[in-house]
């Protein structure tokens, strides 16, 4: 709810900043400038007044970093893969034990893991405690270290920003 | 100018990428890496081309809409791949050759093929057929 109610008054502060003195310019770039420096000040504010949303909202902007260089670097990993005359491919079918419960927790781990290198999500079992994820880096069969790597790294953060509330 | 010459390597790079993705559906050597590869690198290719498009306008209302249309893609580009490559997997596409299987046994067991063959997804009444059939 802070996190909202700062991203609402980082908007207002924009927009009287740029109403109030002329010397700033009002293109696209400075006006994207100047909601990020407000949004960093408030964010900062709140170490104050509330640190438990201090927390969360580093977790989930370091939730976004993490996705947006994961994306990266599988399709870098991709491009490599189709300008490379031989194949690394090794691809197999995972079945990952499932941590997380509701539906919301399951479409955002489903969407981060097609967007990740090299994997891609098939179906989640019909009782939702397995997700069947298509991996296509997979070392000599050792399937273990691909489910530990998925569990580790992007279930992990998630569970950590949607679950205990109230636990930094 | 500088403006200039950034909006031109993001949307240079942007493109770059979609043609590699397109190089790799030729070349993949299944249905199930091809999906995963188009997906991941097609996501990329629309941010870059997006910003640079905003580079160029420099414009705060374009920024705006760059950011709605980068979240409805973010949300649904792996939720078209996770649905199509589901019908793959019910419907059974092949797999390469070298695909380790062992784990969607318990997932084949789980799907009931006869209920799924049965289903009506459209509901079509006697009147519609025959006209169909004339």
């Amino acid at each position: 709810m802070v996190i909202l109610i700062n991203l609402f008054v980082a908007v207002l502060m924009t927009w009287f900043t740029q109403a109030i003195y002329p010397g700033i310019p009002n293109d696209g770039f400075a006006t994207l400038l100047l909601f990020a420096g407000w949004n960093i000040v408030l964010w900062l504010l709140t170490f104050f007044y509330s640190p438990h949303s201090f927390h969360k909202s580093r977790q989930i902007s370091a939730l976004v970093f993490f996705y947006l260089k994961e994306l990266l670097t599988a399709s870098l990993r991709v491009a490599y893969e189709v300008l490379t005359p031989q194949d690394h491919m090794q691809p197999a079918v995972v079945a990952i034990p499932l941590e997380a419960e509701t539906d919301f927790e399951i479409t955002l781990l489903a969407n981060f893991i097609t967007l990740t290198p090299g994997t891609l999500s098939i179906d989640v079992s019909k009782d939702r405690k397995t997700l069947y994820v298509h991996e296509v880096y997979v070392k000599a069969g050792d399937t273990e270290s691909v489910r530990r790597q998925i569990k580790d790294g992007f279930e992990k953060k998630i569970l950590k920003i949607t679950r205990n509330p109230y636990q930094v | 100018m500088i403006n200039d010459l950034f909006s031109a390597a993001f949307m240079l790079g942007g493109s770059i990428f979609m043609l590699i993705a397109s190089i790799g559906m030729v070349k993949f050597p299944d249905f199930y890496i091809r999906n995963s590869a188009s997906t991941k690198a097609v996501v990329l290719g629309v941010l870059l081309i997006l910003l640079g498009v905003g580079i160029h306008y420099n414009d705060t209302m374009i920024f705006i809409e760059i950011f709605a249309i980068l979240l409805f893609i973010f949300l649904i580009a792996p939720l078209a791949a996770h649905i199509v490559s589901r019908a793959a997997v019910i419907t059974e596409v092949g797999f390469w050759e070298k695909t380790g299987l062992s784990e969607l046994e318990d997932y084949k067991k789980e799907q009931d093929k006869e209920a799924i063959r049965n289903t009506k997804w459209f509901a079509t009444s006697e009147q519609d057929t025959s006209q169909r059939k004339c």
